[in-house]
C-alpha cells in the first residue's frame, strides 16, 4: 500500500492541474503563479499561515472563486467561464467546507439525497440506498431521520463528508475541516477521512493537523502570501524543510 | 428517627405575605383589573347618560332603514332605496376587493423589486433601489393625493382621452378598456379553468412520484401552465371561437362600452400596491440575505444549478425569514385601505361614515368598522401563521 502512495498512476494524467495561476482581489495579489498537479489517489495537504491563499487556492479548483490568468484543468475538463464545464467540474469534485454548510431546512437524510436527486437524476430510492451506504461508512447510521440542528459539530461534519460522497465523486476537497470543530471531535472527523484516504480517493485537504498530514499526505505543499513556497513528500517536509518561512511555521505550529 | 421524618418534610420557610413575590403579584393583578373595570364602567355610564339627554337612539335597528343615498360603485347591486345594512355590504365588499387585490398584485411587485435590488445587474439593482427608497418614504396619504390627482385633475376629459394602448383610455372619468362580449363559453371556460387548476394536484403528485421511481424530472411548471392556459383554449375552440369584443368608444361626454374603473378605484389600489411593494421589496431581499453564502456555496459544490439553488435550499430558508413580517405587511395594507375615505372611493369606512352622518349612531357604525377590520386581521394572521407553521425550520 505504500509503493502505491509513493507513485501514483504516473499514466493516467492530472486529474487537477494548475498551471500559472493568478488571482487579485481589487489591488491585493491573493494567488501568485501557482503550479499544482495532483495525480489520480493522490493526497495533497496544503498548509500555511491564514491569508496565505490556501482556502483560496482550493476553491478555485470547483470555481467557488474565480481565477483571473493560468489554466486550471480538473479531472481533463478545462476550467473556464463555460457553464457547462464548470457544471461537469463540479459533478466530479465534492467539497468539505470549515462551517460544514448542511441545509438546516432538510433532514440528513435529505441532504445526502438531494444532489444526487436533482443532479444526478437518481431514482430516490436507489440516492436513499446510497445515502444509507455512505451514513454507515461515516458511522453514523442511525441519525438519517434528525436534523443537522440536532446533531453535534463532529456528526455535522461527517454527514457533510458523506453528503458529498454520495454525489460519487472523483475528487474530494477539504477547507479546514476540523477548524469549526470541539477538540474532542476532532479525531472521529478524521477517523473518516483516513479511511477515505485508504481507499484511494484523490484529496486535497487545506487542515493543519499535522498528525493527519503524517498519516495519509503523498505530497505537503506549503503556501505564504499567495505562493507555493515548498512542495516536499511529508517525510522530508517535517525532517528538513528547506525554506526559512517554511521551518518557521513549523516551528510555530509543532512546538506545543 | 425524628431528624428523619424533618428532613422529609423540610421546606423553606414562607416569608410575610406582603414580601411573598407571588402574592404580591396577585394583589396588583386585582388592583389593576379593579381599576380598569372601573374606569371603563364610568365612561360607558357616562356616554349612556349623555345620548338618554341628546335623544341619540341606539342599537342596530338603522340597519333595516333606507339608505337614501348613492354609492358610486359596488361589486353587489345597490340602490338608494336598500337599506343601511346592504349599504354597509357594499362598503365591505369593496374594501375586500381592493384589498384582496392589493395583496396579490403588491406581493408580485415586492417580490420582483426584492429580487431586483440583489441582482447583479448594476442599473436593475438601483432601479429597484430608487423605487424603494421614494416610494417608502411618502406618507400614503400624499400617494393617494397624487395618483388621484393624476387621474382625476391632470388626466384630460373623456374628449381628449389618452390611448395608452390601443382601444385603452384614460380620462379624467377613470380607465376604459375593452372586455369580450359575454358568450356561455366564457362560463365553460372558467369552469374549465378550475377543472385544469385541480388536475395540478395529480399531476405534481404524479411527478414526484416519477421522478422517485425512475429520477427522471417532469417540467412541472411548463406542463402546468399548458393545462391551464390548454384546456379552456379547447373549450373555446369547442364553442367555435365565439370572441368579440365590446370596445369603449366616446358617446357625449363619456365612454360607452367595454369596461372601466373610477379614478378612485385606480388611484387606491395604485397607491397601495406602489406603496406595500416597497416594504415587501425590503422583506424578501431580508429573506435572502439571512440566508449564509455558504448555503449556496455548498449548493454549488454539489453541481445544484442556480435556479434549483434558489427552489430547493435558499427560498425554503428564506421563507421562514420572510412570512412573519409580509403578514404585517398585508394587515398594514388591509388596514390603509381604509385611507379610501380621502379620495372618495366607496370603501368600508367612507360608507359608514356617511351612514353615521344621517343617522348619527356614531358608536354603532365605529364599532362594526372596528369588528369588521379585527375580523379581516385576525383572518390573515390565522392563514399565515398557519402557512408559517408549514414552512418553519426544526432545530433541536
Amino acid at each position: 500500500m505504500s509503493d502505491a502512495k509513493a507513485t501514483p498512476g504516473p499514466t493516467q494524467g492530472a486529474m487537477i492541474e494548475l498551471q500559472a495561476v493568478h488571482k487579485w482581489y481589487g489591488d491585493f495579489h491573493v494567488l501568485r503563479d501557482i503550479n499544482l498537479q495532483v495525480q489520480k489517489g493522490e493526497k495533497v495537504v496544503v498548509c500555511g499561515p491564514s491569508g496565505s491563499g490556501k482556502s483560496t487556492m482550493i476553491r478555485c479548483v470547483n470555481r467557488l472563486e474565480e481565477h483571473q490568468q493560468g489554466r486550471i484543468v480538473v479531472a481533463g475538463i478545462e476550467l473556464n467561464a463555460d457553464m457547462k464545464n464548470i457544471e461537469a467540474i463540479r459533478r466530479e469534485v465534492g467539497m468539505v467546507f470549515q462551517q460544514f454548510n448542511l441545509f438546516p431546512h432538510l433532514t440528513v437524510l435529505q441532504n445526502l439525497t438531494l444532489a444526487p436527486i436533482w443532479v444526478r437524476k437518481l431514482p430516490k430510492k436507489e440516492a436513499e440506498e446510497t445515502a444509507r451506504y455512505y451514513l454507515e461508512r461515516v458511522r453514523i447510521p442511525d441519525q438519517a431521520d434528525k436534523y443537522p440542528g440536532q446533531l453535534s459539530g463532529g456528526q455535522q461534519q461527517r454527514v457533510a463528508i458523506a453528503r458529498s460522497l454520495c454525489m460519487k465523486p472523483e475528487i474530494m476537497l477539504f477547507d479546514e475541516p476540523t477548524s469549526a470543530l470541539a477538540p474532542e471531535m476532532i479525531k472521529e472527523v478524521l477517523d473518516v477521512m483516513i479511511g477515505l484516504a485508504e481507499d484511494g480517493m484523490t484529496m486535497v485537504c487545506v487542515t493543519h493537523e499535522m498528525g493527519f498530514a503524517r498519516t495519509v499526505a503523498d505530497m505537503m505543499v506549503f503556501m505564504d502570501r499567495g505562493e507555493v513556497i515548498e512542495r516536499a513528500p511529508p517525510k522530508d517536509f517535517f525532517a528538513n524543510p528547506k525554506n526559512e518561512r517554511t521551518r518557521t511555521f513549523l516551528s510555530q505550529i509543532l512546538t506545543h | 428517627m425524628a431528624s428523619d421524618e424533618a428532613a422529609l418534610t423540610l421546606a423553606p420557610a414562607r416569608p410575610a405575605p406582603w414580601r411573598d413575590p407571588k402574592l404580591r403579584a396577585i394583589a396588583y393583578q386585582i388592583v389593576f383589573v379593579a381599576a380598569v373595570v372601573g374606569a371603563v364602567g364610568f365612561l360607558v355610564h357616562n356616554m349612556l347618560g349623555n345620548i338618554s339627554r341628546q335623544n341619540i337612539a341606539t342599537g342596530f335597528g338603522f340597519l333595516r332603514k333606507e339608505a337614501a343615498f348613492g354609492i358610486g360603485e359596488s361589486l353587489i347591486p345597490y340602490s338608494p332605496a336598500d337599506t343601511y345594512g346592504r349599504a354597509f355590504l357594499v362598503g365591505l365588499s369593496n374594501t375586500l376587493y381592493v384589498a384582496a387585490l392589493g395583496i396579490v398584485l403588491a406581493t408580485i411587485l415586492g417580490t420582483v423589486m426584492g429580487l431586483a435590488r440583489l441582482s447583479g445587474n448594476w442599473l436593475v439593482a438601483k432601479l429597484a433601489q430608487i423605487y424603494v427608497e421614494t416610494f417608502r418614504n411618502i406618507p400614503l396619504l400624499l400617494q393617494l393625493f397624487f395618483w388621484w390627482g393624476l387621474l382625476n385633475t391632470a388626466a384630460p376629459a373623456p374628449r381628449q382621452a389618452w390611448q395608452v394602448l390601443p382601444d385603452v383610455f384614460v380620462s379624467n372619468r377613470g380607465i376604459a378598456y375593452p372586455v369580450p362580449v359575454a358568450s356561455p363559453a366564457y362560463k365553460w371556460m372558467a369552469l374549465a379553468v378550475v377543472v385544469a387548476l385541480a388536475l395540478l394536484v395529480p399531476l405534481r403528485r404524479w411527478a414526484a412520484a416519477r421522478q422517485a421511481a425512475t429520477g427522471r424530472q417532469f417540467p412541472r411548471g411548463w406542463a402546468g401552465l399548458g393545462i391551464v392556459l390548454g384546456l379552456p383554449l379547447i373549450v373555446f375552440v369547442a364553442f367555435g371561437a365565439p370572441f368579440a369584443l365590446s370596445v369603449p368608444s366616446l358617446h357625449g361626454f363619456n365612454f360607452s362600452g367595454g369596461s372601466a374603473v373610477s379614478p378612485e378605484f385606480a388611484a387606491l389600489l395604485l397607491g397601495l400596491v406602489i406603496y406595500s411593494g416597497t416594504f415587501i421589496a425590503e422583506i424578501v431581499r431580508a429573506g435572502i440575505l439571512a440566508v449564509s453564502w455558504g448555503q449556496s456555496e455548498a449548493a454549488m459544490a454539489l453541481g445544484l444549478k442556480s435556479g434549483q439553488r434558489m427552489r430547493l435550499v435558499v427560498l425554503p430558508q428564506a421563507l421562514r425569514v420572510i412570512v412573519p413580517p409580509l403578514t404585517s405587511q398585508y394587515l398594514s395594507l388591509t388596514k390603509n385601505s381604509s385611507l379610501a375615505v380621502a379620495i372618495g372611493f366607496p370603501d368600508l369606512v367612507s360608507i359608514a361614515n356617511t351612514t353615521m352622518n344621517q343617522t348619527g349612531q356614531a358608536i354603532e357604525g365605529i364599532a362594526m368598522i372596528m369588528a369588521v377590520y379585527l375580523f379581516i386581521s385576525l383572518s390573515i394572521s390565522l392563514a399565515m401563521n398557519l402557512y408559517n407553521r408549514a414552512v418553519a425550520l426544526v432545530e433541536r
